[in-house]
């Protein structure tokens, strides 16, 4: 219910499958609510602004920005970061392998926005072409521009998901 | 680029957001965040209060009440791309929002959110000028309906005070076998929009024209409906040097200029677009028909 507002809020989040309680002022985004007080520093900033796609996590399954929300509007949702997407045991998801494999990243920075945003995409879309991958992550910038490879490793990644046919 | 401190609020009904607004000074309602976040981490705004919607269930929903498709004002772009009734009875919505930002902003992003904004060039708003649109607005007075030609008042500017809120948008829905078309020209994917232009068009038995609605998004501060081009078309037999015609009619639009586009360039680009846009909404339109081209 609301009262007379407030300036910060105990909240309590799923990240990666755990429930995170903490005191959150209202004005703090969910990237940096990840970032500061749960010092999961996966989640990359880069324009703090909607425009980059570096911080993108998923909240309820759902690719989304989080500088572009604020912590406490996560309050009893589940929030996947970079750091949820590899087995418990360390492997790591295939699409992390697929862009291992082929070059998918250079100096990372995107990386993380990424591959969230793909992990969404490919459910919703598990044989994509290629012109599909592209438009799904046109609001990522990858400024080393290695867009072929982040591709090539997403179709190898589908094909993984899918289980059809054998990854090298 | 982080928000200013602000008091936060999350009503879980209509009534009492409204209760709220109406005590409150200095507060911004805070739909999907997609342009109020951004603007709050570069401190565009400076508000006292957050008002977030996102917890009142009764702001989501899509139903159709007779002819008319009912939108509630927080449905995520992503949820009405997605909905049977918008992807049978309006795919020029699909169309657009495939235009709307990027997943991950369609992921959050609302309608009620893009018509308050009302971005020249956001698509939504040209949707809803397209197929006029009725704006529900509800405030301490009770609710209130207004037309969408008069709920974009001006340039970023909707017609509603202070202390009322957008509820939800009811569309007319086009008659079951019409023509539509959603073309947009911006420099990357996801941009806004430096033209954007919307069809719908129905055809009379004989295939001439029975209704036709054409509307230019991002080239004024206010969608414009072309009704100069809409009245040649009305009656008249489709064919392309008609089509070129009523295209040319984008060349008396007073369009925005700003440091990368010129007036010029974006009447240049609406002529394009409308002619393109009327030749697939009249493909689609005999093709819905089962007429022969």
């Amino acid at each position: 219910m609301s009262d007379g507002g407030c300036a910060s809020r105990s909240i309590a989040v799923t990240v990666n499958g755990s429930v995170c309680r903490a005191e959150a002022p209202v004005r703090l985004t969910l990237s940096d609510f990840l970032r500061q007080t749960l010092h999961l520093t996966g989640t990359h900033l880069g324009c703090e602004h909607g425009v980059c796609g570096a911080c993108t996590v998923l909240v309820d399954g759902r690719a989304m920005r989080s500088c572009l929300m604020l912590a406490v509007q996560a309050d009893g949702h589940q929030v996947t970061t970079i750091e949820g997407l590899a087995a418990p045991d360390g492997s790591l998801h295939p699409l992390q392998a697929a862009f291992c494999r082929h070059h998918g990243l250079q100096c990372g920075f995107c990386t993380p926005g990424l591959l969230t945003t793909l992990v969404e995409f490919l459910k919703d879309c598990p044989d994509p072409t290629a012109a599909e991958i592209r438009e799904a992550i046109s609001g990522n910038i990858c400024r080393c521009t290695g867009y072929d490879s982040i591709v090539a490793a997403t179709i190898e990644a589908a094909r993984a998901l899918r289980g059809d046919g054998t990854t090298p | 680029m982080k928000p200013p401190a602000f008091l936060y609020h999350d009503p879980r009904s209509i009534d009492e957001a409204v209760a709220l607004l109406a005590r409150l000074d200095n507060a911004r309602l805070l739909a999907g965040g997609q342009s109020l976040m951004p603007m709050l981490n570069m401190r565009y705004v400076l508000p006292d209060h957050i008002i977030d919607l996102n917890r009142i269930e009764a702001l989501a929903g899509v139903r159709q009440i007779g002819e008319t498709l009912r939108i509630g004002a927080m449905t995520r772009q992503r949820d009405i791309a997605e909905h049977p009734l918008v992807r049978s009875r309006l795919p020029l919505m699909v169309e657009a929002l495939g235009h709307v930002g990027h997943r991950q902003t369609r992921n959050r992003g609302t309608i009620g959110g893009s018509l308050c904004h009302l971005d020249p060039a956001a698509e939504l708003v040209a949707v809803a000028a397209n197929l006029d649109a009725t704006i529900e607005i509800v405030g301490p007075k009770g609710a209130r309906l207004l037309p969408m030609a008069e709920f974009a008042l001006g340039f970023m500017t909707p017609a509603i005070a202070p202390d009322e809120m957008v509820a939800a948008v009811n569309l007319p829905l086009p008659a079951a076998r019409h023509g539509y078309a959603f073309l947009e020209m911006a420099r990357r994917h996801g941009d806004f929009a430096i033209v954007a232009v919307a069809v719908v068009l129905t055809l009379d038995p004989a295939g001439r024209l029975a209704t036709c609605a054409i509307t230019l998004g991002g080239a004024a501060a206010v969608p414009r409906r072309m009704a100069e081009a809409e009245t040649m078309l009305r009656g008249a037999a489709p064919d392309a040097l008609l089509f070129g015609r009523a295209a040319a009619t984008a060349r008396a639009v007073d369009a925005l200029e700003d440091a990368q586009v010129p007036g010029w360039y974006r009447r240049q680009v609406a002529e394009t677009l409308i002619e393109r846009a009327l030749a697939t909404a009249h493909r689609r339109a005999v093709a819905a028909n089962g007429m022969a081209s």
